[in-house]
């Protein structure tokens, strides 16, 4: 029941905002989303981390026709999900009070929708109630986007909500297929698809695995389905980007470990090496073009496509180094990239602008933000004792056994990470003050509320980030094994 | 049956409402006489009768689709009161009734006579109710070029029902099937003639591609209340139609028609959806939207002849309910601006949020995103096609509803992201109730489509 409440009170939560748009929209939101981040730790502490089922189930037919039932449950992956969207998300409301949005009930009732239905996302067990919370995650943030966004914000968002649904429709019909091979009235249960998929033929495995990547790849994004990443994230509003980037492209990487690599595992391992391929050109050429943006959000929007590249490629090796590297960098890139985006809007609102050339001498005027600054960037880099490098080694490591050359190239990110991120501390902290920034404040003392735990999580996961990875071991071998075993099974 | 009586009663009131009092309250008259007749269904549910010597049959299917269509209607007048306010009230309401009825024997018609019956009792009162704004000369011209091109349609399934009546010896469509199942190899070359007529003249009525081309003329220049009841009531009576003489006459058959639709199916989500990107007036945007959507019910259709009713039927809903809050709203905007080019719908969301947000749900079900209607209904019918290996249509069809998405969200991004034109829109009272709870049963239809899938077993 728990599982249920987490789903459904934000739910509640934003309706109630949008139906009776109370005065003080924001305050609203922010105890709900601190209700609902105090019941995922309950949930949290409960969870026994020893058994790899999953626990807090529910199941209930909902639709019984087709075969549709509302059934969840949280093992060691999922709940690691849910914590960071559950933690991130009243950040991200607090993050917003300093900004005045225009009917700021509407705006706050699209963010708890939104974590109502990444949540979702999360602990379905069932495929389609999967694909509907997946679909439902794109109706909110799209409309943020549209409301508040920047400049040409009809073209940019509907490219990519147009993206995102053309690859959903995909997996959709990938999940159809596999659920009328189950046996009997068919079902959707997740364990069902599982043997059912894993039945299948190679060459069918092979176009639902490429069905169901496409889907994932758009969302995460990973070369060569990135293009709508960059101009929707700078023309997000900052909440909006953070949503983005800190929560929701995980829900791609999430869907290739939860619903590609146990599905059709023979379809993996035949194309796992192109998707990896894939993966670290992204790295490569993301990286690459960050090192020349001059905007900064710009940049921050390519770096993560190169931070993604990583965990994908790393994931896909099916390494249990990997698949534990990805999850701890799913939380530190949250994290991460959650302060970069706060850093960035705190510089737009005192300079407006994000022009890393308008920029500069920062460091002079506002000493406290530089440092907060450092740190986060430090860890976007994978300097040891953040909480990047934990995610990254552990990453690289499963690419260096699966083959040397490919953990070679991928290793470049790590130097190149460092290059476009010095750059950008550079042209914005040091140097001269200009017209711009000379009369630049430093952090408020609502932002040092936001970006002190920031900064206490990075290094704190950095050095210590045994609960994390204990939390997901157990799921993450129990996820190997079906997979080894199903293999093995073909040979 | 009762319910036929009840519309057809309604429809005498109406006309004789000119020379009574009643005629300041004669919509509400009407809603609640419709209330009762879709309440009525109720008691005649499961029984199956009769009625005129087997001519109509009163069957759950039927009593299924006269509900949904008394309902439409309940919906209908509420949101077209002033429709009916400024001229020629009672002959207006007196008309649409009589096309109510029409359609309530077009769901429920065991006899081809009856079937002509009902064709024609309904495209008559349309007839004169598209042109209904005299004084506008696109209305006339919609009125016309219905006529027109009805009575051609007509003429072409009067041949086809005289074919199948020549070659079966009768008209009712239990006997029809009964004989087709028996003689199933032996059947004379003009028996088919007359199914492909039969097909010709019925797809005219449900506007399916390339038997269109009056629909967007048809819908663009009816009064906007006029175009809601012909893309709503109109469709589902006409699709029921279809969906009786093909599915409960010809499905022995289905060899013989099977590619003729499955080519009608391709072309009219193609086409439609295609030509709806390039409108700019809502109105004929919604006309090739609403003929798009009948592709989707034909691939439903298709994949399985027998056993698609509940589909059908669940479609139609979501469709109507739907497009009843598209054509709410769009009303209301017709009302301010005088016309329906998409630039009046700039900034709706700043003007009256509440009326942006009715008009966005509408759209999105229409689009087919979830949890609303239109995603069940378009789900159902992908898995019912895939399943039964069409993956073919499915993947046409995927791609359209893409194109559909292009479309709606057109109005989607101006609503939400242009300035805003003129001084926030105001709503009565009662436009708001009706708004809310057009949203309300877009949402229960979208979240519980259990009990309607269940309604009408296969």
């Amino acid at each position: 029941m728990l599982t249920l409440f987490l789903i459904f009170f934000p739910l509640l939560a934003s309706l109630v905002l949008l139906l009776f748009r109370p005065q003080n929209a924001k305050m609203w939101a922010f105890i709900a989303s601190i209700i609902e981040l105090i019941v995922s730790l309950v949930v949290a502490f409960l969870f026994d981390k020893s058994d790899v089922t999953s626990q807090f189930s529910y199941s209930t037919p909902w639709i019984a026709s087709m075969g549709l039932n509302l059934s969840v449950g949280v093992d060691g992956i999922s709940l690691l999900l849910v914590l960071l969207t559950t933690v991130l998300v009243p950040f991200i409301i607090y993050s917003s009070f300093n900004n005045t949005y225009d009917k700021p009930a509407t705006f706050y009732g699209l963010i708890l929708m939104m974590q109502m239905a990444l949540v979702g996302v999360f602990v379905a067990l069932d495929g389609l109630l999967f694909y509907l919370f997946w679909e439902m995650a794109l109706i909110p943030i799209y409309f943020i986007c549209l409301i508040w966004g920047g400049e040409f914000r009809g073209r940019i968002t509907f490219k990519f909500f147009v993206y995102t649904l053309a690859g959903s429709l995909f997996m959709l019909v990938a999940l159809v297929y596999i659920y009328f091979q189950t046996p009997g009235s068919h079902s959707f249960d997740i364990q069902a698809l599982y043997v059912a998929g894993r039945a299948l033929p190679l060459m069918e495995q092979s176009w639902i695995f490429w069905a169901m990547f496409v889907a994932f790849a758009i969302k995460m994004p990973v070369f060569p389905f990135h293009t709508w990443q960059p101009n929707t994230y700078t023309v997000a509003p900052t909440q909006g980007t953070m949503l983005l980037s800190g929560i929701m492209l995980k829900m791609g990487i999430y869907g290739l470990i939860r619903w590609l690599v146990p599905l059709v595992p023979a379809g993996v391992q035949e194309w796992g090496y192109t998707a990896i391929i894939l993966s670290v050109i992204g790295i490569i050429y993301a990286s690459c073009i960050a090192i020349i943006q001059k905007d900064m959000k710009r940049l921050i929007a390519y770096s993560s496509i190169a931070h993604v590249g990583l965990i994908s490629a790393g994931l896909l090796t099916l390494n249990p180094i990997g698949m534990q590297g990805a999850m701890i960098q799913m939380i530190s890139h949250g994290i991460i990239v959650f302060g970069l985006f706060f850093i960035v809007d705190i510089i737009f609102q005192r300079t407006k602008t994000h022009s890393l050339s308008e920029l500069g001498g920062i460091k002079n005027v506002a000493p406290i933000l530089a440092t907060v600054f450092t740190i986060v960037m430090l860890g976007s880099v994978a300097l040891p004792l953040t909480s990047g490098f934990v995610g990254e080694f552990l990453l690289l490591n499963s690419l260096f056994q699966y083959q040397p050359i490919i953990g070679a190239i991928a290793g470049l990110t790590i130097i190149l990470g460092a290059v476009y991120m010095l750059r950008t501390f550079q042209k914005s902290m040091s140097g001269e003050t200009n017209d711009f920034t000379k009369n630049f404040i430093d952090l408020t003392s609502h932002e040092k509320r936001v970006l002190y735990p920031i900064v206490i999580l990075i290094v704190l996961i950095g050095v210590y980030p045994d609960p994390i990875l204990s939390i997901s071991e157990s799921a993450v071998n129990n996820l190997l094994t079906l997979f080894s075993d199903s293999t093995a099974s073909l040979k | 049956m009762n319910s036929l009586y009840v519309i057809c009663g309604l429809g005498i009131v109406a006309l004789l409402a000119e020379i009574t009092s009643l005629k300041k309250r004669l919509t509400a008259v009407m809603i609640v006489g419709l209330v009762v007749a879709a309440g009525l269904v109720v008691l005649d549910w499961g029984t199956d009768i009769t009625y005129f010597s087997d001519m109509i049959v009163f069957d759950n299917f039927s009593l299924a689709f006269t509900s949904l269509i008394s309902i439409v209607s309940v919906l209908w007048f509420w949101m077209c009161g002033d429709y009916f306010m400024d001229t020629h009230q009672t002959d207006k309401s007196a008309l649409v009734l009589f096309a109510i009825a029409g359609a309530v024997v077009m769901a429920s018609f065991n006899n081809m006579a009856m079937l002509f019956l009902g064709i024609e009792i309904l495209s008559i009162s349309l007839y004169a109710l598209a042109g209904s704004k005299k004084g506008s000369l696109f209305s006339n011209e919609a009125s016309f070029k219905y006529f027109l091109m009805g009575s051609f349609a007509t003429g072409f399934l009067l041949l086809g029902i005289a074919f199948v009546y020549g070659a079966t010896g009768s008209f009712q469509i239990d006997i029809i099937s009964d004989f087709i199942m028996i003689h199933k190899d032996g059947l004379p070359t003009f028996f088919y003639a007359g199914v492909m007529l039969m097909f010709i003249g019925l797809a005219f009525k449900i506007s399916a591609v390339p038997f269109h081309f009056w629909a967007p003329d048809v819908y663009g220049g009816s009064p906007t209340s006029i175009t809601a009841f012909m893309s709503t009531v109109v469709k589902i009576a006409a699709v029921a139609a279809f969906y009786r003489v093909f599915s409960f006459a010809f499905a022995e058959i289905e060899s013989s028609w099977l590619i003729m639709i499955e080519v009608v199916c391709v072309a009219t989500l193609v086409v439609a959806n295609i030509t709806a990107v390039y409108q700019n007036d809502a109105k004929r945007m919604l006309a090739y939207s609403s003929v798009g959507h009948v592709g989707y019910i034909l691939l439903g259709f298709l994949a399985d002849p027998v056993t698609s009713s509940s589909l059908v039927l669940y479609y139609l809903s979501a469709y109507a309910v739907s497009s009843l809050g598209a054509f709410a709203v769009l009303s209301i905007i017709e009302r301010e601006h005088g016309n329906l080019s998409l630039d009046n719908f700039n900034g709706l969301f700043k003007r009256n949020p509440f009326l942006a947000v009715a008009m966005t749900i509408a759209l999105l079900s229409l689009a087919g995103i979830p949890p609303l209607p239109g995603f069940f209904g378009k789900y159902m019918v992908f898995a019912l096609a895939l399943e039964n290996g069409f993956t073919g249509l499915v993947i046409v069809a995927v791609i359209t509803s893409l194109i559909g998405v292009y479309y709606y969200f057109r109005i989607i991004i101006v609503m939400f992201m242009k300035d805003p034109m003129g001084a926030p829109t105001k709503l009565s009272f009662s436009e708001n109730v009706l708004a809310t709870l057009l949203i309300i049963s877009t949402l229960i239809i979208g979240l519980f489509p259990g009990w309607l899938l269940s309604l009408i077993g296969s």
